[in-house]
């Protein structure tokens, strides 16, 4: 039942030269060498294993198209069961017709993610690794693929595992006072215990904290650039996106409507908006542009706010100060290259010094150190850690995750109330189940139609 | 067909083989439920006989004694009767993990026992040696004995203890014999082979019995009993007896270099023993050869009744030669003009797989055979007597064609063990200890009665004197819990009290409830100002302070029971081949095809059945199921 072949186009959709389909399971094989004559044998299966073999497609007599084909045999193969890829044309028609000719023929469309969930089931991948797949798919950037890789290589897993077993030291050293209380043995003291709890909660605060970039990895980091009319916003826009795109002109208030861009500033996904200028205005446009500046100025992760070197404060640019102050933001102090206007006393009196940046945009002057400096937001202090912690970006690991610090800190807490080694031990065991909810090692009920309903088409 | 040939020489319900622990608990829940019932043993002589230790209880298992006794079994109300001395285990520690221990007269233990058992209807003993099980077509019909005699039985439980083939080794000396040098039954073993039951070899130890007139005590450390004695059965309203002491004392280098030196001497070390031991009960030559770091190991001296002079020497037990096993004993501070009245010996016998029977205790593969205690590979006498009644109560279930007494581990120690044992399995002889229960905070000593006792009413087993006595409690405890909430105590009538145990003084007043939330407080430091305190009985305090100190504790113990609870529910049907299922790896397939488990939480407890391997079972139990409801 779990193995009938399943057949999937595993390439995006749309133009493009080559296009993949995979198939997978006992019938694999048989139905390719239904369709597939090489050139130069008779059957698919005459050639050797993971061999690409040049041919085509057959319909009934009839070739639909020129190919390459692949046979691999099972269980060294991404879901443990009998793959075969065919490498054909891209573009719609013929990958259509070739999956159609391949379910005609015995194989089932497969559903979203079950070349996962296969591989999964058959032990190839934990959960964690399973989840990453899907990620690894919908990645953004270069840099939301390493998370992916990373944990498709089991590195949360081995984490997971490392914590676990931390957790059973400190469990196997309060059993033992507990199950032979008259042996020769020192009880485990509340001070070792909580010295053990300690290092799990830093473990999984990293965690925690590094997922939070993980999710800026996947998601993108909503990026707004703020600022009076005017003042360069639109161009600084350009020169992160390095394309005219928006409209720029002398006139304020070009900028009528929002625009929204993906961009990467070293493997970091932004989201970036280039809003209407904030300001009062009687004009309608602009007034409707004003007020979705705000929306997205509200949802903001991070806030360029250019202010103009060559003009003084104004009331506007107050407000704007005022209205960031909370928030995590950069100032870029633009124009540098004009006579300078603005009073920098009064800049220093509201705004941070680290978070300021001089530059004139449209020399391209100062880019390079913005780009740095949103660098350096999203990865804080965590950048060196980057490179021992597996970034995390699944929204079920981190909940899971943060289960386990809450849990994590009332063990600590009852610790220090001094509450008797049996309590203790109720708080240490939920830290362990949902810990292991992560790797899939504590097996939960619902589990498996939770992951599976989130999985896409394809791999 | 040569079975038909045989003179009966009796028509049962339920046949017990053997007369130990296990065997005692099956043939009285099964009489006592109304079958009728014949137990075997070799020799009536050694009817609940305690080869090993002189105790009953201990940490975990203290927790079986309450809940056999819970159930209506014996050991509990027998220990009560025999006690010398008794012992709340970790006290310090919280109440989930208190356990009671009683070190018993062994005599008095035996002999009472065996009172009650002759005084049970529809109980008969007697004394034989069973030599086969007589099954044809996979349906138990009964035992034969040495004499030749066939006694037709509906149900057998075996409860063999270290009886089969047993072998018993001292230095080099090796010789076939039962427990406590009593005959060994050396022929059953081949009438379950016959019957295709797998068979496995363990060992156990004991350490030497010594003569209390040539010990001086002086170089020793007393051990004392409670002041205040909590027994160990429900319906035992107080213990007044005047204690035995035991006493302690040191191993020390001389005594490790004496062994040392001998230890190519020790059955252990020789080769001789091909059975597996228990790594948690190691003899003393093993300790020391495994933490050769430790200078000194701790020994306990313990009286074996109040009509002897024999002394158990706990921690001291070895297979060494009898000349190095005195010589090393008079190295020890106290036993220097020791005189040695038995010798310390090892002792191998046969025992099944418990993976072969059901959580029932039943055999998967052989109707109406069950098999409890030692010979299912458990150790200790309280885990014997906890699979002996369940064996004894689901033999009569079985007759009687009702659902058989299964607990799972969020119920019973009981539950736990016997799902350890049949879904697990394990290498060495089993102990119960409270890190093998998970839900422990539930599963408390002071709480057997609630969790069990209306099982056992259900099951004709436990009387309506205990029933009353537990809705006696449990009344008690709603109008304690009601007064407490009501009780509300004026600051200056608490202040002073609060003052003198460090405990912040309140404003106004406060109600009990409150107050005995405070870990520092506690009804007995709060007698004096809670003066309109009814009557109240120990049990009751205990399970009302519990309750309301341990809530948030409690309620989360509870919530992880239900994730349990959830894959305890998600029942797997008897008849998938697993080896169909192509998703599981081999190991897996396997062992689930031997094992049959019940539901997706048993299976998940298999050892070789992986996270991934449950995952691929819960996907096809789901596809299974929608297939089905399509239909």
């Amino acid at each position: 039942m779990l193995n009938d072949t399943i057949v999937a186009i595993s390439t995006a959709l749309g133009e493009s030269a080559i296009g993949i389909i995979r198939m997978s399971g006992e019938d694999a094989i048989r139905i390719a060498n239904d369709v597939f004559r090489p050139k130069s044998k008779e059957k698919l299966m005459d050639f050797r294993n993971k061999e690409l073999v040049y041919g085509h497609i057959y319909n009934d007599n009839k070739i639909i198209d020129e190919v390459f084909a692949v046979y691999m045999k099972a269980p060294f193969t991404y879901t443990r069961e009998d793959i075969v890829e065919i490498n054909c044309h891209g573009g719609i028609i013929p990958l259509n017709q070739i999956l159609k000719l391949l379910m005609k023929n015995g194989a089932r469309m497969a559903e979203p993610g079950e070349f996962t969930k296969r591989a999964f089931l058959s032990g190839r991948l934990d959960l964690a690794q399973a989840e990453s797949v899907m990620d690894l798919i919908s990645a953004k950037t270069p840099k939301g693929f390493d998370v992916a890789f990373n944990q498709l290589e089991g590195r949360l897993s081995l984490k997971v595992k490392e914590m676990r077993n931390e957790i059973v030291t400190i469990m196997a050293s309060i059993e033992v006072g507990i199950d032979y209380p008259e042996e020769d043995i020192e009880d485990v003291t509340f001070d070792e215990i909580k010295n053990h709890l300690e290092s799990i909660k830093n473990k999984i605060l990293d965690l925690i904290n590094n997922s939070q970039t993980g999710k800026v990895l996947r998601d993108g980091l909503n990026t707004v650039i703020v600022g009076k009319p005017n003042v360069g916003k639109s161009s600084l826009m350009n020169a992160l996106l390095r394309e005219a795109r928006a409209i720029v002109t002398d006139i304020p208030g070009t900028t009528r409507d929002v625009i929204e861009e993906h961009i990467n500033i070293k493997g970091i996904p932004l989201k970036i908006v280039d809003t209407a200028g904030i300001r009062d205005t009687d004009d309608i446009i602009e007034k409707m542009g004003v007020e979705r500046s705000k929306d997205y100025f509200n949802r903001a992760d991070l806030i360029i706010f250019v202010l103009n070197a060559a003009e003084e404060l104004t009331k506007d640019d107050i407000d704007i100060i005022d209205l960031i102050k909370d928030r995590n933001t950069i100032v870029l102090i633009n124009k540098t290259d004009l006579p300078q206007l603005i009073d920098m006393d009064v800049i220093n009196k509201y705004i941070r010094n680290d978070i300021i940046i001089r530059g004139a945009i449209t020399l391209e002057h100062g880019l390079d150190q913005l780009e740095d400096k949103i660098v350096e937001m999203v990865y804080g202090d965590k950048i060196k850690k980057i490179n021992e912690n597996p970034i995390i970006s699944n929204v079920r690991h981190i909940n899971a995750l943060e289960m386990a610090y809450e849990q994590t800190m009332d063990a600590i807490k009852s610790v220090e109330n001094k509450m008797p080694y049996d309590f203790i031990e109720v708080d240490i065991k939920n830290i362990y189940d949902y810990l292991g909810e992560i790797s899939g090692e504590t097996i939960e009920e619902d589990v498996i139609k939770k992951i599976f309903s989130n999985f896409c088409l394809g791999k | 067909m040569v079975k038909k040939m045989i003179r009966s020489a009796g028509k049962f319900d339920v046949i017990v083989i053997g007369a130990g622990h296990a065997g005692v608990e099956a043939a009285l829940a099964a009489a006592r439920m109304g079958a009728k019932t014949i137990m075997f043993s070799i020799n009536l002589d050694s009817v609940a006989m305690m080869p090993c230790n002189p105790s009953i209880g201990g940490t975990g298992k203290g927790h079986l004694v309450r809940e056999i006794d819970a159930l209506g079994g014996e050991m509990g109300l027998n220990i009560d009767r025999s006690m010398i001395q008794c012992k709340m285990l970790n006290k310090t520690k919280g109440p989930a993990v208190h356990s009671l221990r009683a070190q018993a007269d062994k005599n008095k233990y035996h002999s009472e026992m065996k009172r009650v058992i002759e005084n049970t209807d529809n109980l008969f003993l007697r004394q034989a040696e069973v030599t086969d099980i007589v099954i044809e077509n996979k349906q138990v019909l009964g035992i034969k004995t040495s004499t030749g005699s066939f006694f037709e039985g509906k149900t057998v439980v075996l409860a063999s203890g270290t009886y089969l083939g047993g072998k018993v080794f001292i230095g080099n000396s090796v010789f076939s014999s039962g427990p406590n040098g009593l005959a060994p039954a050396n022929k059953l073993t081949e009438s379950l082979l016959e019957n295709e039951i797998s068979i496995r070899r363990f060992k156990t130890g004991t350490p030497a019995r010594i003569n209390k007139r040539t010990i001086n005590f002086e170089k020793m450390i007393e051990q004392y009993g409670d002041s205040d004695i909590e027994p160990f059965s429900f319906l035992t309203e107080k213990i007044d007896i005047e204690q035995e002491l035991c006493w302690l004392s040191y191993t020390n280098t001389s005594t490790h270099n004496i062994i040392n030196q001998n230890i190519h001497l020790s059955a252990m070390f020789s080769g001789n023993i091909e059975g597996v031991g228990p790594r948690y009960c190691p003899s003393i030559e093993d300790k020391i050869y495994r933490f050769a770091d430790k200078d000194r190991h701790q020994l306990f001296i313990e009286p074996e009744g109040l009509d002897t002079n024999e002394m158990y020497v706990q921690g001291m037990s070895t297979s060494l030669p009898e000349e190095i096993q005195i010589e090393f004993m008079k190295s020890i501070p106290g036993l220097e003009d020791v005189e040695m009245m038995r010798p310390a010996y090892a002792i191998e016998y046969d025992c099944i797989d418990p993976l072969q029977l059901n959580l029932s205790l039943e055999f998967k593969d052989i109707n109406g055979l069950f098999s409890a205690g030692q010979s299912n590979g458990s150790s200790g006498y309280e885990e014997a007597a906890a699979q002996g009644l369940i064996a004894g109560i689901n033999a009569v279930q079985k007759i009687k064609n009702e659902e058989p007494l299964i607990l799972d581990r969020s119920e019973a120690y009981i539950g736990v063990l016997i799902d350890d044992l049949v879904t697990k399995g394990t290498d060495e002889p089993y102990r119960m200890m409270t890190s093998r229960s998970e839900y422990r905070l539930i599963l408390r000593q002071d709480n057997a009665d609630i969790r069990l006792t209306r099982k056992g009413f259900a099951l004709g087993l436990a009387s309506a004197l205990r029933l009353e006595k537990l809705e006696e409690k449990e009344k008690s405890m709603v109008l304690e819990m009601e007064r407490l909430k009501e009780t509300k105590i004026r600051a200056e009538f608490i202040n002073p009290v609060l003052e003198k145990l460090n405990s912040t003084v309140v404003k106004d007043s406060m109600t009990m409830l409150d107050l005995l939330k405070r870990p520092e407080l506690n009804y007995e430091n709060l007698a004096a100002i809670d003066i309109d305190r009814p009557e109240l009985n120990r049990d009751v305090m205990k399970e009302c302070e519990i309750q309301i100190k341990y809530t948030g504790y409690i309620s989360k113990q509870l919530a992880q029971i239900n994730k349990f609870k959830a894959l305890e529910n998600k029942y797997l049907p008897q008849n998938i081949d697993y080896s169909q299922i192509d998703g599981l790896r081999l190991e897996a397939r396997q062992k689930l095809n031997d094992i049959k488990p019940l539901s997706i939480g048993q299976a998940s407890r298999i050892s070789g059945v992986s996270p991934a391997d449950i995952s691929v079972l819960m996907v096809y139990i789901e596809q299974m199921r929608r297939t089905n409801s399509n239909v």
